[in-house]
């Protein structure tokens, strides 16, 4: 059968159930179509969540545009790792610039696009975490609200991973960076808590807003599908574990993704003109030391004696999510892939 | 057309003739009557198919324009000051990914202290950006140089920026022969971008290049702009002949065939200088005006030639690297090195100062004298008691807050007068 003839990548929770399914129900990775923007052979880290997570959302976006489609990408990990000249692996077009000027650019490209008339191609702009949360946060506001018909997606490694792993505005408390080390004889500090853009995006009542995990790709994929639905801006804040910078090891990767999840510490979501839709809920409920141990970042929370203090701080951030966004009601299945409306 | 019009004005319908299908800008002074202007033009549709984005800030701007160039279509921005600052990490970009940017420059001075006046000290910051620059003398100039500046941009794929003195020129009402939309269209045509991101053919741009190659491409830029040495004549030629007047081009020259003794200057302190020259040539002096209109790239060999017959070039120049001297002076030095002519240097009309006949004349005077030491930095009208007294106090006490208001004092504009 012709569908067994094609390389099978990284599928996620449905590895097993994606080769079985109807060619129409499968992940764009399994289909014939499939792009391959992000191709193979690119400088990536084993275990890198955000390749895995830049593969998806770019296929998908190809997709849902028939392959009409340009691309920004702010300077970061994954502009670095995929286009060292000449060896690019980008087959969409694609610009990078700088990096805190990702979203501008994408609206300098949306706006040309509209005064040419050629609506039918679509941006989608790419930037770690800290070209989304510190230095391109100006930039992307204003985007935001201009309301530029641009999706922007950041891929969330909690860090400054592409310099040596230090500490951006979306590292979580207690998370030790290369510039976060031990103060007053304290091993991981505890600095500020994180930017939470997805919330910020919300406050901009922008049409469409989603998290994700690489944990999840058919719902990463639905959510790119879904936004490429909307015109104007629309954020895809997607969360993508590091192997290097968090100390995991790189087979963890997908597994990590899941963990933030079903702990409440990373809430899977998403929200139209400000008003969350849909959840993703918590099939089982861990506690967050499942997700904290396997990373290094977090040992010093291990030590004798465990820092409990800083644990059950993580912990009440996790139920306060829980709470707010309702991840443990209504236990039924309708987070399933394909469940969707 | 000819019309009584205020500079920025004047800039902004021009602009408009040019089509640009984006223009994204930020307001500071004294640009703001420049874009202002544009978004008129695009409500009211006489600018159109035009997108206008009111964005964030200057880097927004630059970025926003980055980002509509590479999707193929002509851009404006323009900026000032601070501004043209905020963007220095997008102009470096622009010029590395040879977009055809075209952008005014209203120039202004650089804070602290925080001063909205003019002098060249923005543009001059940027000199090595890599993006071509253009001064113009007059609102006319202006207006023809943004023309030859898309046409020039489009044609080497490079960024140019149009630089017009802030306030003196772009506030200052006079006649301008503003071209016909017909004529525009007839000189530059539509924009054919060198490299372009197309989804039916999808091309990666700004990748990551080693040390293997990054040597080369830097090269590369500079052979570019360099091409632009004689791309710049070649077009005001054009120019002239279908508009029938002359604009821009590398170097102006007044009274200068047979001239000892040459002032070198940029922007609208030429006119200023030309009445001086006039009034020294009365009196038998032989004084000529060379006025350099493109500084980047910095017509070397046109500038030997014009002054190879000068016995004593000086500089007049509103810009000043602090620590070093005047900037155009050093590149003046440095083209002239080998030749039997003495370069004087003089900074004047920092931050808003007037550069006056009179203050002109004085310097003239003093330098024909003989007393003008050529190694040592000169300001025009500076008031060096001034700076004795603050220099003199802070030598004996310390005190918070800056030397501006110490100074001020002194000059009675504020507080309770002299210490």
């Amino acid at each position: 059968m012709a569908f067994q003839e094609i390389k099978l990548y990284q599928v996620g929770t449905f590895v097993a159930g994606n080769r079985l399914l109807d060619p129409e129900q499968r992940s764009v990775q399994a289909r014939m179509g499939r792009s391959n923007s992000l191709t193979s052979g690119h400088r990536a880290c084993q275990g890198c969540g955000e390749a895995l997570g830049a593969r998806y959302v770019l296929d998908a976006a190809m997709r849902a545009t028939d392959g009409k489609m340009i691309a920004a990408n702010s300077t970061g990990c994954l502009e670095v790792f995929s286009t060292p000249y000449p060896e690019s692996s980008w087959q969409v077009p694609w610009l990078h610039s700088l990096f805190g000027n990702g979203p501008a650019v994408a609206s300098g490209m949306a706006a040309a696009l509209k005064a040419q008339g050629r609506e039918d191609i679509r941006v989608v702009a790419q930037a770690g975490d800290g070209g989304t949360v510190d230095i391109g946060f100006g930039t992307l506001s204003g985007m935001f609200e201009r309301n530029d018909d641009v999706l922007f997606v950041c891929y969330d490694n909690q860090g400054y991973m592409n310099t040596g792993v230090q500490r951006s505005g979306a590292t979580p408390p207690a998370a030790r960076t290369a510039n976060t080390k031990p103060v007053g004889g304290t091993t991981g500090n505890v600095f500020g808590q994180g930017k939470n853009l997805p919330q910020i995006a919300m406050a901009h009542e922008i049409p469409y807003v989603a998290t994700a995990t690489v944990a999840e790709l058919r719902d990463l994929e639905h959510k790119v599908e879904r936004a490429m639905e909307f015109r104007g801006a629309r954020y895809l804040h997607v969360y993508v574990p590091c192997p290097l910078g968090w100390g995991a090891a790189p087979a963890d990767t997908i597994r990590l993704a899941r963990l933030v999840k079903e702990t409440g510490i990373f809430p899977v979501f998403e929200a139209e003109h400000g008003v969350v839709t849909e959840v993703s809920r918590i099939r089982h409920q861990v506690p967050v030391e499942d997700y904290l141990r396997p990373q290094r970042r977090y040992a010093h929370l291990f030590g004798d004696p465990p820092r409990r203090d800083l644990i059950d701080r993580i912990q009440a951030g996790a139920d306060r999510n829980i709470a707010r966004f309702g991840l443990l009601d209504d236990p039924d299945t309708s987070d399933l892939p394909g469940a969707r409306p | 057309m000819l019309e009584q019009i205020e500079g920025s004005q004047a800039v902004a319908r021009t602009v408009g003739l040019c089509r640009p299908a984006v223009i994204a800008a930020y307001p500071i002074s004294p640009q703001t009557h420049i874009v202002e202007k544009l978004s008129d033009l695009v409500r009211t549709r006489e600018l159109e198919p035009c997108e206008y984005l009111m964005v964030e800030s200057e880097f927004g701007a630059l970025s926003a324009c980055i980002g509509a160039s590479a999707a193929g279509a002509r851009t404006y921005t323009a900026t000032s000051s601070q501004g043209l600052l905020f963007m220095a990490e997008a102009l470096f970009n622009a010029s590395g990914l040879g977009l055809p940017l075209v952008m005014t420059v209203a120039n202004r001075a650089i804070g602290a202290p925080i001063n909205i006046w003019n002098d060249h000290s923005d543009a001059m910051s940027m000199r090595d950006s890599g993006w071509v620059q253009l001064y113009a003398e007059s609102n006319q100039e202006a207006v023809d140089l943004h023309v030859q500046a898309y046409r020039l941009a489009e044609s080497l794929s490079l960024p140019v920026m149009v630089c017009m003195d802030g306030f003196v020129l772009t506030h200052a009402v006079e006649q301008v022969d503003l071209p016909g939309q017909d004529e525009v269209d007839r000189y530059l045509p539509a924009f054919v971008p060198q490299q372009m991101l197309d989804p039916d053919d999808p091309v990666t741009i700004g990748a990551m290049v080693g040390p293997e190659a990054f040597t080369e491409v830097k090269y590369l830029m500079h052979a570019k702009q360099m091409q632009a040495l004689d791309e710049i004549p070649r077009l005001a030629a054009e120019f002239a002949e279908q508009f029938g007047r002359s604009s821009g081009g590398l170097l102006s020259a007044y009274r200068l065939d047979d001239a000892d003794t040459v002032v070198v200057a940029l922007g609208s302190m030429l006119g200023t200088l030309e009445d001086v020259v006039d009034s020294l040539r009365d009196e038998g002096v032989s004084v000529g005006v060379l006025g350099v209109k493109c500084f980047r790239p910095w017509p070397r060999d046109e500038i030997r030639e014009a002054l190879s017959h000068a016995r004593r070039v000086v500089v007049v120049e509103k810009a000043f690297a602090v620590g070093a001297g005047g900037i155009v002076g050093q590149n003046l030095r440095l083209a002239l090195q080998d030749l039997p002519v003495e370069v004087y240097d003089v900074v004047a009309g920092l931050g808003g100062r007037a550069v006056t006949r009179a203050s002109l004349r004085r310097l003239l005077d003093v330098l024909l004298a003989g007393g003008l030491d050529p190694y040592e930095l000169h300001f025009l009208d500076l008031d060096t008691a001034l700076v004795q007294r603050e220099l003199e106090r802070s030598r004996h006490r310390v005190r918070p807050g800056p030397h501006a208001e110490n100074m001020l004092r002194d000059l009675g504009v504020v507080g309770s007068g002299p210490l």
